[in-house]
C-alpha cells in the first residue's frame, strides 16, 4: 500500500524526525489559510501516489498566501501520470544549503532491510546508482539486532563532513529505521534530506510504502489508506479478496493463481489481443468471488469479451463450473464469456458449463484465441 | 530418487487442527506421505483422525513432536501472524526441512525467520508456496496429487497453478517427474531456483529440468548464469508477466517490476543468453523438453 507524502511525514514526525510544519488542503481557500497561518514562503505540493510530481508541475513555491491559493487552484484536479490530484500539502519552504538521499527497503538478495544513502540528493536515486555507484553507501541491517548506533554514524559519515551535522543525520537515520519497522514498511525514503543555511538537518520530502501483509495487525497504518486515490474496481477487488490490476486492453481475464493469470494475459497478447486486466480469483469455487470478479471486469467499458482460465487442482473442475453457473445467474452479463477448465474432473466441469449454455474448453490456447476473436468482432 | 523429500520423509504438520491444515493433512496421508505428528499449541495429547482410520498424535510444541516421533520435516499451515515464529520453532527443533505454505506473512517477520533458519542450517521452502511433491514417494504441501506421475523431469516454479498447468501437460504426454517444487511467490523465500537446480543436477534420476519464473527480482537471471556454468542437464524455461505493467504487484507479493529491474524481457534474455530454451507459451514447454531429451 502506498501512502501520501503528508502521511509519511506524520509517521516520520512521530518517530522524532525534524520535518517542516505543514497541513493538507483540498480547496484553494484552505491552502491560502494554511499558508497564512504558517507565514513566510511556502511550498504547495500535489499529494498523489506517483513520482515525478515536480516535473509535472505539481510542486510550486509561493511567496504569499494569495500565491499559495493560485498554485493550489491549478494543482488540485491536475492529472499526474493518470492520477487526479485531490489534495495538496502546504508546507514551509526551507533555506536549503545541501541535499542528500536516505532510503531503506527490504532487499531481496540479502533478505534484509538495506539502507542506501548518498550525498547526491533531490534526484532519482536509480540514476545516481547507474551513473555514479560510488556516490552511494549501502548497509544491510540484521533485522534481529536492528540498526546499531555505529552503523547509523557510518552511513551519516558518507553524507556530511561537519561532526555536528553528522550527529543530527545519524539520529535521523536511526529514527527512520524505527518509523520503517513500526509502520511495517517495505520502503521508506527521505529525498532530499537537507541541511539548512543555519546547519539544521531536516526531511523535506517523505515517501513510504507499506507491506500489505502488515495491515491486519497495524490498524493505525491501515487507516491511512486513501481509497479516493485508487480506482473503484481496485477497492472492490480488495474487499472481495481478489487481486486485480487494470490494464488497457479489451479482453477481461478471470484466472485462478497469480502465475497462471500473468501467463494468460501474455497469451492474449501472443494471439494478437490486449488483456484488460490482471485478476487472480484464488483457489475456491465460491460463487460470491466469481460475482465480484464479473462486476469488476464489466465495470470497465472497454472490455469486449470475458475469459475464464481455471485450473482445478484441489478444487475440482465440476465444483468450479457449478460456482460459475450460480454466479452468472445472479448477475446480468451482456458480454460474451468463454471458459477454460482443466485439471481434476475437467470433462465433468466442461459438461456442466455446456449444459448451462457456455462455450467451454479444456485447452488454454483455444480459449484465449476464441476470446481475442470475440473481442475483435 | 528425488530432491528434498522422499519415502524417508517423516512429516510434522504445524497447524494440523486448522481448516487448511487438517484438509491437506488428510490429502497428504492419502497420497502416502508419512505424517508422523501434528502441532497445535494447547491441543497436545489429542489425536488427528486421518483417512482410513489412521490417526496422528498432536503435540503442543515442535520440540515434543520431534523428540517423540523422529520427524525430519515440517510443513507450516499456521496463520500469517504466527507463521514466521512457527518456522523458527521448527528450525530450532531439529528438523532438516521446513515448508511454509502460509500466504500473507509480513516480510520483516520473514527476514528474521530466514536469518534464524540459516544460522540453524535448516532449509526453508516458501513461504507463500504450494510445497513440493516427489511422485510415488511423498507430498508436502497442497499440490494436487492427481496431476503428477513418476518420471525423469524436475520442475521448479515460483507459481502455484501455473506449475500445475505445466505438470499436467507433462504428465499427459507421459513425461513424469522426479520432484516438483513450488518455491513461492514472496519477495523473501528460503529456497531459490539455484538451490533446486543444484539438487536436480545431483539427482541421478532427473534427466531434464523445467524452470518457471515470473517478473520481479533477479533470481531467474542468477539461475540462468548458474545453468550455463554448472549444469550438464538440459533446462527449459518459461517466464510469466511479459504484459505486466511496471510498479504494480501482480498478485504475488514478489511479482513486481521495480523501476526498470525484474522485467520478463530481461529474464527471457538471460535464459536465452545462457542456453536455456524458452517457451513462448505454456503449451510449448512439453515440446521443448521432448527436443531436449531427444
Amino acid at each position: 500500500m502506498n501512502i501520501h507524502e503528508y502521511q509519511a511525514k506524520e509517521r516520520f514526525r512521530a518517530a522524532g524526525i525534524p520535518v517542516p510544519p505543514g497541513e493538507v488542503a483540498t480547496t484553494p481557500d484552505e491552502a491560502e489559510a494554511i499558508a497564512r497561518k504558517l507565514g513566510g514562503m511556502t511550498v504547495v505540493k500535489a499529494q498523489v501516489h506517483s513520482g515525478g510530481r515536480g516535473k509535472a508541475g505539481g510542486v510550486k513555491l509561493a511567496r504569499t498566501p494569495a500565491e499559495a491559493r493560485e498554485h493550489a487552484s491549478r494543482i488540485l484536479g491536475m492529472d499526474i501520470k493518470g492520477l487526479k490530484v485531490e489534495k495538496v500539502l502546504v508546507t514551509i519552504a526551507e533555506d536549503i544549503a545541501s541535499e542528500a538521499y536516505v532510503g531503506i527497503l527490504v532487499d531481496r538478495r540479502s533478505q534484509a532491510p538495506t539502507f542506501m544513502v548518498s550525498s547526491q540528493g533531490g534526484v532519482d536515486i536509480e540514476e545516481v546508482a547507474a551513473k555514479t555507484p560510488e556516490a552511494i553507501r549501502k548497509l544491510t541491517v540484521d533485522p534481529r539486532y536492528g540498526l546499531l548506533p555505529h552503523q547509523a554514524l557510518w552511513l551519516a559519515n558518507a553524507l556530511y563532513a561537519d561532526p555536528g551535522v553528522i550527529k543530527q543525520a545519524a539520529r535521523i537515520i536511526q529514527q527512520l529505521y524505527r518509523a520503517f519497522v513500526d509502520s511495517g514498511a517495505s520502503m521508506a525514503e527521505i529525498n532530499p534530506l537537507i541541511t539548512t543555511t543555519s546547519g539544521e538537518v531536516k526531511a523535506i520530502d517523505a515517501k513510504m510504502s507499506i507491506d500489505d501483509n502488515e495491515l491486519d495487525r497495524r490498524k493505525d497504518v491501515a487507516a491511512m489508506r486513501d481509497s479516493s486515490a485508487e480506482p473503484w474496481a481496485e477497492t472492490r477487488a480488495r474487499e472481495a479478496g481478489l487481486s486485480f490490476v487494470k490494464l488497457d486492453g479489451d479482453v477481461g481475464c478471470c484466472v485462478n493463481g497469480a502465475g497462471l493469470a500473468m501467463a494468460t494475459m501474455d497469451l492474449v497478447k501472443y494471439y494478437g489481443g490486449e488483456p484488460a486486466n490482471f485478476l487472480d480469483i484464488g483457489g475456491s469455487s465460491n460463487p460470491d468471488k466469481v460475482v465480484a470478479a464479473l462486476e469488476i471486469i464489466t465495470s470497465d467499458p472497454s472490455v469486449k469479451a470475458i475469459l475464464f482460465n481455471i485450473f482445478g487442482g484441489i478444487t475440482r473442475c465440476d465444483d468450479v463450473a457449478n460456482g460459475i453457473v450460480t454466479a452468472t445467474q445472479r448477475i446480468d452479463i451482456k458480454l460474451p464469456i468463454v471458459i477454460r477448465l482443466t485439471g481434476t474432473n475437467e470433462a465433468l466441469g466442461v459438461e456442466i458449463l455446456k449444459k448451462a449454455g457456455f462455450s467451454a474448453y479444456t485447452s488454454m490456447d483455444e480459449v484465449v484465441e476464441k476470446a481475442v476473436q470475440l473481442a475483435r468482432a | 530418487m528425488a530432491i528434498f523429500i522422499d519415502k524417508d520423509t517423516r512429516l510434522v504438520v504445524q497447524g494440523i487442527t486448522g481448516r487448511d491444515g487438517s484438509f491437506h493433512t488428510s490429502q497428504m496421508m492419502e497420497y502416502g506421505t508419512q505424517v508422523v505428528a501434528g502441532v497445535t499449541p494447547g491441543k497436545g495429547g489429542q489425536t488427528f483422525q486421518g483417512p482410513g482410520g489412521r490417526t496422528v498424535p498432536i503435540f503442543n510444541t515442535m520440540d515434543q513432536a520431534v523428540a517423540k516421533t523422529g520427524a525430519n520435516t515440517s510443513v507450516v499451515y499456521v496463520p500469517p501472524a504466527f507463521a514466521a515464529d512457527a518456522v523458527m520453532e521448527a528450525a530450532d527443533s531439529g528438523v532438516e526441512l521446513v515448508v511454509a505454505i502460509t500466504e500473507g506473512v509480513p516480510v520483516l517477520d520473514m527476514a528474521r525467520a530466514h536469518a534464524f533458519a540459516r544460522d540453524h542450517g535448516v532449509r526453508v521452502i516458501g513461504p507463500n508456496c504450494p510445497g513440493l511433491i516427489s511422485p510415488g514417494k511423498s507430498k508436502v504441501g497442497i499440490l494436487p496429487a492427481q496431476i503428477v506421475a513418476e518420471g525423469p523431469i524436475g520442475l521448479v516454479s515460483r507459481s502455484g497453478t501455473l506449475t500445475y498447468e505445466a505438470v499436467y501437460q507433462l504428465t499427459n504426454v507421459g513425461l513424469g517427474q522426479t520432484t516438483c517444487v513450488g518455491i513461492g511467490g514472496d519477495p523473501l523465500i528460503g529456497t531459490n531456483f539455484i538451490d533446486c537446480l543444484k539438487a536436480f543436477e545431483a539427482d541421478p534420476d532427473t534427466t531434464a529440468v523445467v524452470m518457471i519464473g515470473e517478473i520481479g527480482g533477479t533470481d531467474e537471471q542468477e539461475a540462468a548464469a548458474f545453468v550455463s556454468a554448472h549444469m550438464k542437464k538440459p533446462v527449459v524455461g518459461f517466464i510469466a508477466g511479459q504484459t505486466a505493467p511496471p510498479g504494480r504487484r501482480m498478485g504475488h507479493a514478489g511479482a513486481i517490476i521495480s523501476g526498470s529491474a525484474g522485467t520478463a524481457a530481461e529474464k527471457v534474455k538471460a535464459f536465452q543468453d545462457n542456453g536455456i530454451a524458452v517457451a513462448a507459451r505454456p503449451a510449448d514447454i512439453v515440446g521443448l523438453i521432448q527436443q531436449a531429451l531427444a
